[in-house]
């Protein structure tokens, strides 16, 4: 398998799949590079992108051309610019996906350390809490909450965050648990060092890439039922997202007249910007668990496990 | 019953009563009273009868909140779900029993198929290491794994169903049949679902292929296979008899794990496809703003996921000693 070129197997990649030649370190740089430059690019999109396009809302043409030279991704069934929603769709897409994958984390990290950390009752209570959420299907549960409160980021925000936290909650709780045995963390509860010392100096660096990866996969989460919300029309059907651009496309009945640009440039996207966020996670889910990365170099093992399962994202 | 089986189902039991009491909670707690709006919308265009159910679904009644859950707890117990608005006057209940049973042939149907298709993939492509099935399928279902389900839908609804006009594209079967048991009619909905279904499968398919393909490595590298290999058993019968068998655990207990997922890919998959299962209903209680039919699909949802979930353990227990200790 070897002689697969690096460049024409990037879509390998979200697999983590270990391959067993010495080649696998520079394959795995140019998966993550490729992932960085994914979402990097999208995230300059998102920055700078709506200053250069017109108002996405604005009505500039006739109801559904199609792509051309003026509107390069053709119009929706208002006559408004599709490459203008675009582009404008993906800031508060973005937006909200990082916040929420930011508060998802710290949500679980803190969850997920103390049960870890002080063990005994707390950790039973907040394992049995962990456990019970994530038996809990997540599309009907996120649903039933957002129709109940006003439509809006914030409320989608909130939404996200109070589903998604559980499984990082379980996998910081598993690593805490492990680290907390080990003769560095004993040797500093033995030199008087507070527990607060230890959480945030002997523990915190070692979770630092766990963490990390675990922010990716809550952001691709995020993202992934953020679309789907909106899609439903639970989102502000005012506001211009990926959601929004997907509700208002089957709205306008894009399929029923042919008009493939009011849906494809969102979906590809969203496929596109999950596709960059999986490579960054797993080239993350490498650094923080080195057994994964010596696996590779060594030949085939088991595969990382995803930190988040992206179930949201299908939905 | 072993403690670890009591254990999941105690769990699965707690995951059902928070359920139960949330669905209760949320008209109650929520900002802005939406009872209260929505008796103000319906006012005049809503029967006495209708707002009665509604004010007793959402809980606008006076009475001290131990006695509302007491009551709420009665109801459920009898299966009384509330009103329906946008299906007004159909009781919640029976509008939901209408959409099951598709939702429960089109997601079952596509997460069998994901599952018998996915674990064979990663077991052959695990037994043939670096073959060209290990090297090209899960790199490609892990891309295809990253579109949303609902949009794979869109774009298959678009190019195969009205570009190319191979499938139908709306409902679950065609006008010129009706539903009966006849074999026009099984027809007629099999080739409905097969574009919704394809989908479903597709985006659901990696995770199948990965999580055999893991299971089966580690299995293959393990003794009791090098043993059949070197007994000189023939190698189809160490790959179903000693792999497969013993590979097939993880995909097994995950199995009720994804039942959540391919049920949330498949509400949004029916959407695209007015498909008339529970994801058509939850859009319309969606749009409508008919809370007591959206409180009943998620109860009926969760409820059926959890149920789906302790089947499977108690599967698993039974087809593993090591669950059992």
């Amino acid at each position: 398998m070897s002689a697969r070129t690096p460049t024409g197997t990037p879509i390998g990649t979200p697999t983590g799949m270990p391959t067993g030649t010495p080649t696998a370190p520079r394959r795995r740089d140019l998966r993550s590079a490729l992932g960085v430059a994914i979402v990097a690019g999208f995230a300059l999109l998102a920055l700078v992108g709506p200053l250069l396009v017109g108002d996405p809302t604005a009505y500039v043409g006739a109801p559904l051309e199609p792509p051309s030279a003026a509107f390069w991704f053709g119009t929706t069934g208002q006559g408004q610019d599709v490459f203008a929603q675009t582009v404008v769709g993906a800031r508060s897409t973005l937006l909200v996906g990082a916040i929420v994958g930011f508060a998802v984390v710290l949500v679980g990290a803190v969850v997920g350390a103390t049960a870890a950390f002080f063990g005994g009752i707390v950790d039973s209570v907040l394992s049995l809490v962990v456990n019970v959420s994530l038996v809990m299907p997540g599309l009907p549960l996120i649903v039933v909450i957002a129709a109940f409160l006003p439509p809006g980021p914030v409320t989608m925000a909130v939404v996200l965050a109070l589903t998604g936290w559980p499984w990082h909650a379980r996998v910081v709780r598993a690593q805490v648990a492990s680290l907390r045995r080990r003769d560095f963390v004993a040797a500093a509860q033995i030199s008087g060092e507070s527990a607060w010392r230890i959480v945030l100096v002997e523990l915190l660096p070692n979770l630092a890439a766990l963490l990390g990866s675990s922010f990716i996969g809550a952001t691709l989460y995020a993202v992934g039922a953020q679309v789907g919300l909106e899609f439903l029309g639970l989102g502000d059907l005012s506001a211009v997202t990926w959601g929004t651009n997907l509700y208002w496309a089957t709205n306008d009945s894009a399929l029923l007249t042919g008009s493939w640009w009011t849906f494809v440039p969102t979906g590809l996207g969203v496929a596109t910007l999950g596709f960059g966020l999986a490579l960054l996670g797993f080239a993350l889910d490498e650094r923080a668990n080195p057994r994964l990365a010596a696996r590779a170099a060594t030949g085939p093992g088991p595969q990382p496990t995803p930190v988040c399962r992206d179930g949201a994202t299908h939905a | 019953m072993s403690p670890h089986l009591g254990r999941r189902l105690g769990l699965y039991a707690l995951a059902a009563w928070f359920a139960l009491t949330l669905n209760f909670l949320l008209p109650r707690l929520m900002p802005g009273d939406p009872a209260q709006a929505l008796f103000a919308r319906f006012q005049g265009r809503l029967e006495p009868a209708a707002l009665e159910a509604l004010t007793v679904t959402l809980g606008l009644s006076d009475a001290p909140i131990a006695a509302q859950y007491g009551t709420y707890l009665g109801q459920l117990a009898r299966g009384e779900l509330g009103i329906s608005l946008v299906y007004f006057p159909s009781p919640v209940s029976e509008v939901i029993a209408g959409g099951l049973g598709w939702t429960l042939f089109l997601a079952g149907g596509a997460l069998v198929v994901a599952f018998v298709l996915g674990s064979a993939i990663g077991a052959v492509a695990a037994w043939r290491r670096g073959g060209w099935l290990d090297t090209i399928a899960p790199p490609l279902l892990s891309f295809l794994g990253a579109f949303p389900y609902f949009w794979l839908a869109m774009a298959a609804a678009w190019l195969l169903g009205f570009q190319l006009g191979w499938f139908p594209v709306r409902h679950a079967y065609g006008p010129e049949v009706n539903p009966s048991f006849t074999l026009a009619f099984a027809a007629s909905a099999v080739r409905h679902a097969l574009l919704p279904g394809a989908t479903m499968v597709l985006a659901s398919l990696g995770g199948w292929v990965l999580t055999m393909r893991n299971a089966m490595m580690g299995v293959l590298d393990d003794e009791p296979i090098r043993f059949a290999q070197a007994r000189g058993l023939p190698p189809g019968r160490v790959f179903f008899h000693y792999g497969i068998r013993n590979a097939l655990l993880p995909s097994l207990t995950s199995f009720g794990m994804a039942l959540g997922f391919v049920l949330s890919g498949a509400l949004l998959t029916e959407i695209v496809f007015a498909y008339p299962g529970q994801g058509y209903l939850l859009l319309q209680a969606v749009r409508g703003q008919d809370y007591p039919l959206l409180q009943g699909l998620f109860l009926t949802i969760t409820l059926a996921v959890l149920a789906a979930n302790a089947i499977v353990d108690v599967v698993v227990v039974l087809l593993d000693p090591r669950a059992r200790g």
